[in-house]
């Protein structure tokens, strides 16, 4: 199954209304399905990022349900767009989209982080089908990705590679030397997206090591950047599809999604201690009930 | 300036004189261009050291320069390799043997691709530049890494087939070379094959088994204590991992001493990797394990360094003799 919505030019507003029929209600739909699927994984091995997975959800949203070139039936096909994870500690939100795709039987997930298991806090490229680089050590993947496009440049062959990167991530060094060699080899099918939900294990990113002006920072590196609100899933969608499908002009795309960390769980959102955590049952449900009822409310 | 212009520059012209054994690494990767294999060749602003240039002049298209960014190189590389290329990336060992670890390990290996890594100028063939650009760990951290072969030629004409035979080999690959001015030990009709260590002679007395830019001295220090009426034998490993652990126990049954000789600390080395065996297979042969004991090696003319470390010729006849006293 090709993602047929993936062949097609773009023609989205930037600005999607609610309820509107432009497929952004199903990829809000999914992003509460990350949610919440999230949600029951993790109460499978009782600790995980929630609130990292909830900050990116319409991101995994808009790019495996409309933008990326992908066929969940050959995830080796080597045309298929690519999707890479620096914040590898956020698979746990993948997984299940992958699963929903039919990568894989999604009850393989009921098995989450037990003994042996394909499935655990990190994406292992060996023995999950659909992940297209294994990750857990933070700066490594902008790299990755600018290898293969250097490899689908001299393979002749035309997708884009999408490189999600926490905020925290900003600060190692390796992800500038990957910035400065997507710029000097013209790699404008590599797109960086900057999860800019504001925290990181020890606490607020710009009290723990200020990365602003970061959009200055790449302008500075020889990137074409791009701001958008990265829980407007519609606006999301555009930024990714221009970024993908816009002219050949030989400078990479960075985008800045301006998220909320725990967005979708109201005493997470206010709360960044969430970066690794566990909900007892009770929270959980009170969680998932949470975000459903917010889905609930679209276009009523 | 063009490509063309590059193999004629003055650059090019000193380093092939000096270091004929570089030619070798080129050449072996254009054989396997030749033989329709996917190849890419990168390089950390060092394509002169590595004499990479000779094939960037070939194949300016499956050259990548990646400037002083070795940890992204090695990542790129692994990236590469999942779009069917087949990467071969090089830097000074002491870099990538230790600065690049993780990335080798996360990238590479953890993921089982097809990268073949190049850790040139090794042990402490860099001489005067000092300890920041002596290799004498590499083979420790590397062979520490599940899955990942660690080769360690004795020659050029070695190398280039090992390099050709790369191209068989699913794992990811080390290989530790020095700077090219290895006395030959093979001709250019050499064969490689992975995880089997190469004989020259029975030795009853002793035998060295030693790895790259030991291989020479040891078989000249083996022809002098011949020369004396001992038994001396060489075993060349250059095949570090997967060890031939088969021929091990087999000098082990045969020689009362076994010396390992190897450009790097005694500790994780070919000497450590032959202790294992040793140790969990018991002969009557005793093990002596040479190279550097554990320092940070003094500076000085390669020459000198490899005399006071008794890693030359001379060296090795006498650290034979103390061990068969």
């Amino acid at each position: 199954m090709v993602n047929p919505a993936a062949t097609q030019p773009s023609t989205t507003s930037a600005t999607s209304p609610p309820g509107s029929d432009d497929g952004t209600d199903r990829l809000g739909d999914r992003a509460a399905f990350i949610r919440t699927e999230t949600i029951r994984l993790i109460e499978i091995a009782k600790v995980g990022h929630y609130s990292s997975v909830f900050s990116a959800a319409e991101i995994f949203a808009a790019l495996y349900y409309d933008v990326m070139r992908i066929d969940p039936a050959r995830p080796d096909w080597q045309d298929r767009d690519r999707f890479l994870m620096g914040k590898g500690h956020a698979a746990v939100g993948l997984y299940p989209v992958l699963g929903d795709l039919g990568y894989f039987p999604m009850g393989l997930l009921d098995g989450y982080a037990h003994l042996g298991s394909s499935f655990g806090d990190h994406p292992d490229m060996t023995k999950i089908p659909g992940i297209d680089f294994s990750s857990g050590s933070i700066g490594h993947a902008l790299s990755n990705g600018v290898g293969m496009a250097l490899g689908g440049r001299l393979a002749g062959r035309d997708f884009t590679v999408f490189v999600m990167l926490g905020d925290g991530e900003m600060q190692e060094g390796q992800v500038w030397e990957a910035a400065l060699s997507a710029a000097h080899h013209r790699l404008d099918r590599v797109v960086a997206i900057v999860d800019r939900n504001g925290f990181q294990l020890d606490g607020g990113v710009d009290d723990v090591i200020g990365i602003e002006p970061l959009a200055e920072k790449w302008r500075a590196f020889g990137w074409h950047v791009v701001a958008v609100d990265g829980h407007d899933v519609g606006a999301v969608r555009q930024v990714l599809r221009e970024a993908k499908q816009g002219p050949r002009t030989g400078i990479p795309t960075c985008i800045i999604a301006n998220t909320v960390k725990g967005k979708g769980v109201s005493y997470m959102e206010t709360e960044p201690g969430w970066h690794l955590g566990y909900l007892e049952p009770a929270d959980g449900e009170r969680a998932v009930a949470e975000i459903l009822a917010a889905r609930n409310g679209v276009g009523a | 300036m063009s490509a063309t212009l590059e193999a004629g520059s003055w650059q090019y012209r000193a380093l092939n004189a000096l270091n004929p054994g570089l030619d070798h690494l080129s050449d072996g990767l254009i054989d396997l261009v030749e033989a329709g294999h996917p190849v890419v060749a990168g390089s950390a602003d060092l394509k002169y050291s590595n004499g990479l240039v000779k094939f960037a002049d070939v194949h300016p298209d499956r050259f990548l320069q990646f400037g002083i960014s070795e940890q992204h190189m090695v990542s790129a590389a692994a990236g590469l390799a999942t779009t069917g290329a087949m990467p071969f990336v090089a830097t000074f060992a002491s870099f990538l043997g230790l600065l690049c670890c993780e990335q080798i390990r996360m990238d590479v290996a953890y993921t089982k691709l097809p990268v073949r890594l190049i850790g040139h100028h090794t042990g402490i063939a860099l001489g005067f530049y000092g300890t920041s650009h002596h290799a004498t760990e590499d083979i420790s951290t590397m062979r520490a890494i599940a899955g990942l072969t660690v080769v360690s030629p004795a020659d050029g004409p070695q190398l280039r087939a090992a390099i050709r035979a790369s191209a068989e080999w699913e794992q990811p690959i080390y290989f530790r070379i020095s700077r090219g001015r290895d006395p030959r030990v093979y001709g250019d009709d050499v064969t490689f094959e992975f995880g089997r260590g190469i004989e020259h002679g029975y030795g009853a007395d002793l035998t060295f088994i030693a790895c790259g830019t030991l291989v020479h001295p040891a078989l000249e220090a083996a022809e002098a204590l011949r020369r004396e009426g001992l038994s001396v034998g060489v075993v060349d490993m250059p095949t570090i991992k997967p060890l031939d652990e088969e021929l091990v126990r087999l000098v082990a049954a045969r020689s009362r001493i076994v010396v390992t000789a190897e450009e790097h600390n005694v500790l994780g080395g070919l000497g450590a990797a032959v202790a294992e065996v040793m140790a969990e297979h018991p002969s009557r042969a005793r093990l002596v394990r040479h190279g550097i004991a554990d320092e940070f090696s003094l500076i000085g003319p390669p020459t000198h360094l490899y005399r006071h470390y008794r890693l030359d010729t001379a060296g090795l006849v006498g650290v034979a003799k103390l061990a068969l006293q």
